[in-house]
């Protein structure tokens, strides 16, 4: 019974939103339409006084001035691009949470990608140069001795012909 | 077999460039961030005045160099960065202030105390004239080109190594 409890405690606080946002109710607007997409442009845009928060999340003076900003022009019938546009001719790229695909950012966005296929690549090839040649005795046996090599040892263990291991 | 070897330098070569990278961005402020407004057009507003004073407006930005000071009461940087701010007013540098979300009359106490730099001042009791601007957090200071362009943006207060390697430098090439 008590397990049961604590596991249907443990659930509860699992799966309730950790901590509600920075939006307070006297900025809520009354259509919930709007105010729903007022709330994802807030987790877009970045706070720019704290810098790893959305407008959404920070209770900085600035982001509750932007949260009411987006919302005023959501009321006066701005489309989303539209507000996000407003605020990157005034921030610049820096404040929206997610770079925009562009030559400046493809290193960003694709670099990675190139990173991983450039080493994956390397990695092939010199797993494949590794391999020994064909002319080797086996997949991955010695080479047998040379006639010069074979003579040599001949003399170094006194006349007696060098055992051949094939 | 020289190349080769050569060819086992490439990620050393590009594992330092990408250390000096970083290792430069690490140097710098990530809380200075570039204007968006670098170059533009300083955005159209109008501001009503401090009680016996002009208010300022983007036309007041028009026809000489200026500075553009964003500065409030309640900003304890601002009363760091003030002294520098008289001292270029004394020199005769035309600064016009934004008085970011700040009651006129402590406003004034703050200028009746320190002193008065500014031509003009601008009060911007909402901050939307600071947004319009890109301002994120006070003091910041903007270079104002005689066509009305902004073209430096100094965020935080000005100190004296500012004024002698970025301000003074930029205001010189913009004059002449």
């Amino acid at each position: 019974m008590r397990s049961w409890l604590g596991a249907t405690l443990l659930a509860a606080c699992l799966l309730t939103p950790a901590a509600q946002a920075a939006t307070s109710p006297d900025e809520i607007l009354a259509d919930p339409v709007l105010e729903e997409r007022a709330r994802a442009l807030s987790r877009q845009l970045r706070c720019l006084v704290c810098q790893n928060q959305s407008i959404d999340d920070s209770d900085a003076e600035l982001a509750r001035d932007l949260r009411q900003l987006v919302r005023e022009r959501l009321l006066a019938g701005d489309s989303d691009a539209e507000i996000i546009a407003f605020l990157t001719a005034r921030y610049g790229d820096f404040v929206l949470l997610k770079p925009p695909v562009k030559p400046a950012t493809w290193g960003l966005w694709f670099g990675p990608l190139a990173a991983l296929l450039i080493a994956g690549g390397g990695i092939v090839v010199f797993l494949r140069r590794r391999r020994p040649p064909e002319s080797a005795s086996g997949p991955l046996g010695p080479e047998p001795l040379s006639p010069e090599e074979r003579a040599r040892l001949e003399a170094l263990i006194g006349g007696a012909p060098a055992p051949d291991r094939r | 077999m020289t190349m080769r070897r050569l060819l086992y330098l490439i990620p050393v070569i590009v594992f330092g460039a990408v250390g000096i990278g970083l290792a430069v961005g690490l140097t710098r402020d990530p809380g200075t961030l570039p204007s968006a407004l670098l170059d533009r057009p300083v955005p159209a507003f109008e501001l009503p005045a401090l009680e016996g004073r002009d208010g300022l407006s983007s036309e007041d930005l028009k026809g000489r160099v200026s500075l553009v000071n964003v500065f409030a009461s309640w900003c304890v940087p601002c009363r760091v960065e003030h002294p520098v701010l008289m001292r270029l007013a004394e020199e005769g540098v035309p600064i016009f202030g934004i008085n970011y979300k700040d009651p006129p009359d402590q406003a004034k106490a703050w200028l009746a105390e320190l002193g008065d730099p500014f031509e003009k001042i601008g009060a911007d009791r909402n901050g939307r004239v600071g947004i319009e601007w890109g301002v994120y957090g006070v003091p910041e200071t903007f270079v104002v080109d005689a066509e009305g362009r902004i073209r430096h943006r100094h965020v935080g207060p000005i100190q004296a190594r500012d004024l002698e390697r970025t301000l003074l430098p930029i205001l010189a090439e913009l004059r002449s």
